[in-house]
């Protein structure tokens, strides 16, 4: 499939500028006249997927980066989102719609991720994300 | 209570205090950080037993509100308070739905439904 955009670019740890980013990936997909559904899920995931990177990945260090790529076709959008940290095991971040964790304040924002985008994974490393959306797909999970 | 611009329209109706959202997007971690102080004063400062969290006019929060929620409902349930929740879009709703914090929290339609009975 054509792409209709792609754009990468590394932006400093600082969620201000990953907002940036996130404001100009979302606005492609309303320019190209995505579902607004589509263009909530996505922001949100953006949202939940650069605060990682930026807190958990590069821990707020301010002389780290946060790569991203995007890929934007006529019907699926494609999203990569390395940061410049250690990495972290999937299978080690607890579910938090356990009855043991579900008054726990964190460690939402995977679970939001994998609900709302239809492709979703990790490098072995743990610091790079791929995640992507088909137009009007709803994820069975 | 805090500094900083206030995210939160009070009102009291009753013995309830209504809080509404002033924000569209509750994203930003500065900007959680003073909607939680300005929430959990209203238990720990005012004294505040019964109150309602009106979203209609928030169209997205990010999971670090939704760690706010909890931790407000968690302070509330400690003062013997009442808290409920109303006004969600479909779309934010999902998000509690989601991350099951729907069977957390006390959720209404509208504020009238909200109000009833608390």
């Amino acid at each position: 499939m054509a792409h209709i955009a792609q754009f990468d670019v590394w932006i400093p740890n600082d969620t201000a500028e990953a907002r940036e980013v996130q404001e100009r990936i979302v606005s492609l997909m309303e320019q190209n006249a995505w579902p607004m559904r589509d263009c909530f899920g996505v922001r949100l995931a953006l949202e939940e997927a650069l605060v990682n990177a930026i807190k958990h990945g590069n821990r707020m260090e301010p002389d780290k980066k946060v790569h991203v790529a995007c890929e934007l076709s006529i019907d699926e959008i494609t999203v990569v989102i390395e940061d410049q940290g250690e990495g972290f095991k999937l299978t080690e971040v607890p579910d938090p719609t356990e009855d043991d964790n579900l008054e726990k304040p964190g460690g939402r924002g995977i679970m939001l991720i994998r609900s709302f985008m239809n492709g979703f994974g990790y490098n072995d490393k743990g610091n790079r994300l791929t995640m992507s959306k088909k137009l009007g797909v709803a994820n069975e999970e | 209570m805090s500094t900083g611009t206030r995210r939160l329209e009070l009102e009291e109706v009753g013995d309830v205090t209504v809080a509404k959202f002033t924000d569209k997007k509750i994203l930003d971690e500065g900007n959680i950080q003073i909607i939680g102080n300005q929430l959990f004063a209203l238990i720990e400062e005012d004294g505040r037993q019964k109150i309602v969290l009106d979203f209609s006019n928030v169209e997205y929060l990010s999971s670090a509100a939704l760690g706010k929620l909890i931790t407000m409902d968690k302070k509330v349930k400690a003062a013997k308070g009442k808290l409920r929740l109303c006004a969600i879009r479909p779309d934010i709703y999902e998000v509690f739905a989601i991350t099951k914090l729907n069977k957390l929290f006390d959720m209404k339609d509208t504020l009238e439904a909200a109000l009833a009975g608390l």
